[in-house]
């Protein structure tokens, strides 16, 4: 569903990603984990297509397309959803226009606001004065509305609170179909998680560390995670030293 | 006219006087005669053009949904209707008339001498309206004031009061415009509000002048204790120069007043705007909040909050999106604290659309050009109650109009 080949990434003309691959199969839900500045987010805004990301090398194929330099809005009409960590304030711009767009006209969005006690928000201004939780549940909810078949989810946990975390795991559980059989769902997600505790209220399938640019290991979520806290990233980093 | 010997003499020593800001005017240029227009009670005398082109700033030529209508075409008045009890409206002449020169209004908020439009506006006075809402009036329809050049080259002179008695709740829209075959002109309004205790004045000013049209309003509020004044400012079209700096005083305790503006300044225009909010005591409230755009035009947005006494809050946020190259940009918020306990913020922010709030909407699904619409939209976002269609509509035409410059 979702393949990058050999992926070089420059921003401000100096190298970030260098050589990533990553295969994602309808279904499945993959986790990003490494140290801040280790290329996770660049990796999604790359996918995401945003001007500052200047692909240098490689692919990025999408339900059989190369969108490796498709605008940005024609990716998300195909199916790519990005969360994003810290969004813009847009002032004037108010949430409920936003989750219009998000929606194109398939889905009432005061039923879907009211449904996550979101409705007080919808007229106020995206993300001003916004708390850290209120943030990644109009991030999520946007995600709700828009659809995607490819979910890209940064740091869905960074700023929630433990009870809101609840919230946010039901509504990713929904946007990726986590109560559908496997083989029925129709779509792929890809989470950046520092904490890992996202994935308590959702299975992933597969695990990445990234350190200097680059995939250093692969495996499953929960092993890494555990490995992570027992030796730390740095380990990880002499396994991919070891690899070369 | 019974008006005090002292202030006329003191408009004559100012008749050359210079503002303090905006670009000086030779007043010699402008016609002062202009045809007398009849009284219209009917509305019958108006051209299909004219009527569109009165609505662009609001004016809806009826007496229905509106509690009180004023209408002067250059020196005349044309409609004077009080629709609702409750609600006095008149010609400022006559009300001078009436109330033996109105003593405790005209002329105590602006000085008379401030510079040579706000004299020239006392020696040689046209008309202008009386809007007072009687103590405890709730008048709950907007009151429509017009205020039209109808003459090519005329300067046009008013003195406008607007008196909001106890208790009592007015909204006033005001539509300032010109007849679509006039392209120069100056209006030189000064215009005078009280806001007594426990009272709620709205004031809509919607300016759709000519492109060689100067404008130098003159503005002074007063407001008492627990009284609000909400003021919107809308320019959108082009005009030459406008140049005003409206002057709050919230004197009594929880006063409020709030001023918003809505600005774009088009190529060739010079529009120096802004407002000055004094604090004098407790809890009074004031938030300042400039938006503007310049698609060619130079943009000045001043704004000046002085808390006098403590337990006062106040904001001032000026925010400018500049969408052509040439255009001018220029933000002056200013913060006076005179004693400790007061709480002032200000905000200035100055600059393109930021790519990051652009890509943003094109990841939710909108092109590059669908998304710095909705920015724009959202900036220059107009929610009045009480606006007619047609102005909202016009409004909408003229965003997309902008928007075209991206």
């Amino acid at each position: 569903m979702f393949q990058i080949e050999d992926l070089w990434v420059s921003i401000d003309d100096k190298p970030v990603l260098k050589g990533i691959n990553l295969h994602i199969k309808k279904g499945e839900t993959h986790t990003l984990f490494g140290k801040n500045g280790s290329g996770k987010t660049t990796l999604l805004m790359t996918i995401m297509g945003f001007s500052r990301y200047q692909v240098r090398q490689g692919r990025i194929t999408f339900l059989g397309y190369d969108i490796t330099h498709m605008p940005t809005y024609e990716r998300a009409k195909l199916g790519v959803g990005l969360a994003f960590q810290r969004p813009p304030t847009i002032r004037g711009v108010k949430t409920k226009d936003i989750l219009r767009v998000c929606a194109g006209g398939k889905m009432p969005v005061e039923a879907l606001a009211f449904e996550y006690g979101f409705e007080g928000f919808l007229d106020r201004e995206i993300n001003l004065g916004f708390s850290g939780g209120e943030i990644k549940k109009s991030e999520l909810l946007q995600l709700v509305a828009q659809d995607p078949k490819l979910v890209l989810l940064d740091e869905p946990e960074s700023g929630v609170d433990l009870e809101s975390l609840q919230l946010v795991g039901q509504i990713i559980r929904r946007v990726l179909q986590k109560d559908l059989r496997r083989v029925d769902r129709q779509k792929a997600g890809l989470i950046i998680t520092h904490t890992g505790y996202i994935l308590n209220y959702l299975n992933a399938d597969m695990g990445h560390v990234m350190a200097d640019g680059q995939i250093a290991c692969q495996g499953h979520p929960m092993d890494i995670l555990e490995h992570v806290k027992k030796s730390g990233y740095e380990e990880c980093v002499r396994c991919l030293c070891f690899q070369k | 006219m019974p008006v005090l010997p002292e202030i006329k003499e003191a408009a004559v020593k100012s008749k050359t006087k210079k503002a303090a800001f905006g670009s000086d005017l030779d007043l010699q240029q402008f016609r002062r005669q202009a045809q007398d227009w009849s009284y219209d009670e009917q509305y019958t005398s108006f051209e299909e053009m004219e009527k569109q082109q009165l609505l662009r700033a609001g004016i809806e030529l009826t007496d229905t949904d509106h509690a009180g209508t004023f209408l002067q075409a250059d020196r005349s008045i044309m409609h004077c209707k009080t629709s609702q009890p409750g609600l006095e409206i008149l010609p400022i002449r006559e009300a001078l008339q009436k109330y033996n020169g109105l003593p405790d209004y005209y002329w105590r908020l602006v000085p008379v001498d401030a510079d040579k439009y706000t004299a020239a506006a006392e020696l040689e006075l046209d008309n202008g309206y009386f809007i007072r809402a009687l103590p405890g009036a709730r008048i709950t329809q907007p009151v429509e004031a017009c205020l039209y050049i109808r003459t090519e080259g005329l300067a046009q002179h008013v003195h406008n009061i607007v008196v909001a008695e106890p208790g009592s709740h007015l909204h006033i829209i005001t539509g300032c415009t010109t007849h679509p075959g006039v392209t120069s002109g100056l209006h030189l309004g000064i215009s005078e509000f009280y806001v007594k205790k426990g009272a709620h004045l709205t004031f809509t000013m919607v300016h759709n002048w000519a492109e060689n049209v100067h404008v130098r309003p003159r503005s002074a509020i007063i407001v008492e204790e627990g009284g609000v004044y909400l003021s919107n400012y809308i320019v959108l079209k082009p005009v030459k120069s406008v140049q005003m700096y409206p002057s709050v005083r919230l004197v009594g305790e929880g006063a409020v007043a709030r001023l918003n503006s809505v600005v774009v300044a088009h190529p060739g225009s010079e529009l120096d705007l802004g407002g000055k909010v004094v604090l004098e005591a407790p809890y009074s409230r004031a938030e300042v909040i400039a938006r503007t755009v310049t698609t060619g035009g130079t943009a000045i947005a001043r704004g000046h909050l002085i808390g006098k006494v403590p337990n006062i809050k106040a904001h001032l946020e000026c925010r400018g999106l500049i969408l052509a190259k040439q255009g001018i940009m220029y933000a002056v918020p200013e913060l006076t604290g005179e004693v400790a306990g007061v709480e002032m913020s200000h905000e200035a922010a100055v600059g393109r659309i930021a790519q990051e709030e652009i890509e943003y909407l094109m990841a939710r699904g909108l092109t590059e050009e669908e998304a710095a619409s909705t920015i724009v939209r959202g900036f220059l976002n107009v929610e009045i109650e009480g606006l007619p269609q047609a102005l909202k509509d016009d409004i909408e035409r003229t965003i997309q109009e902008t928007e075209k410059g991206l």
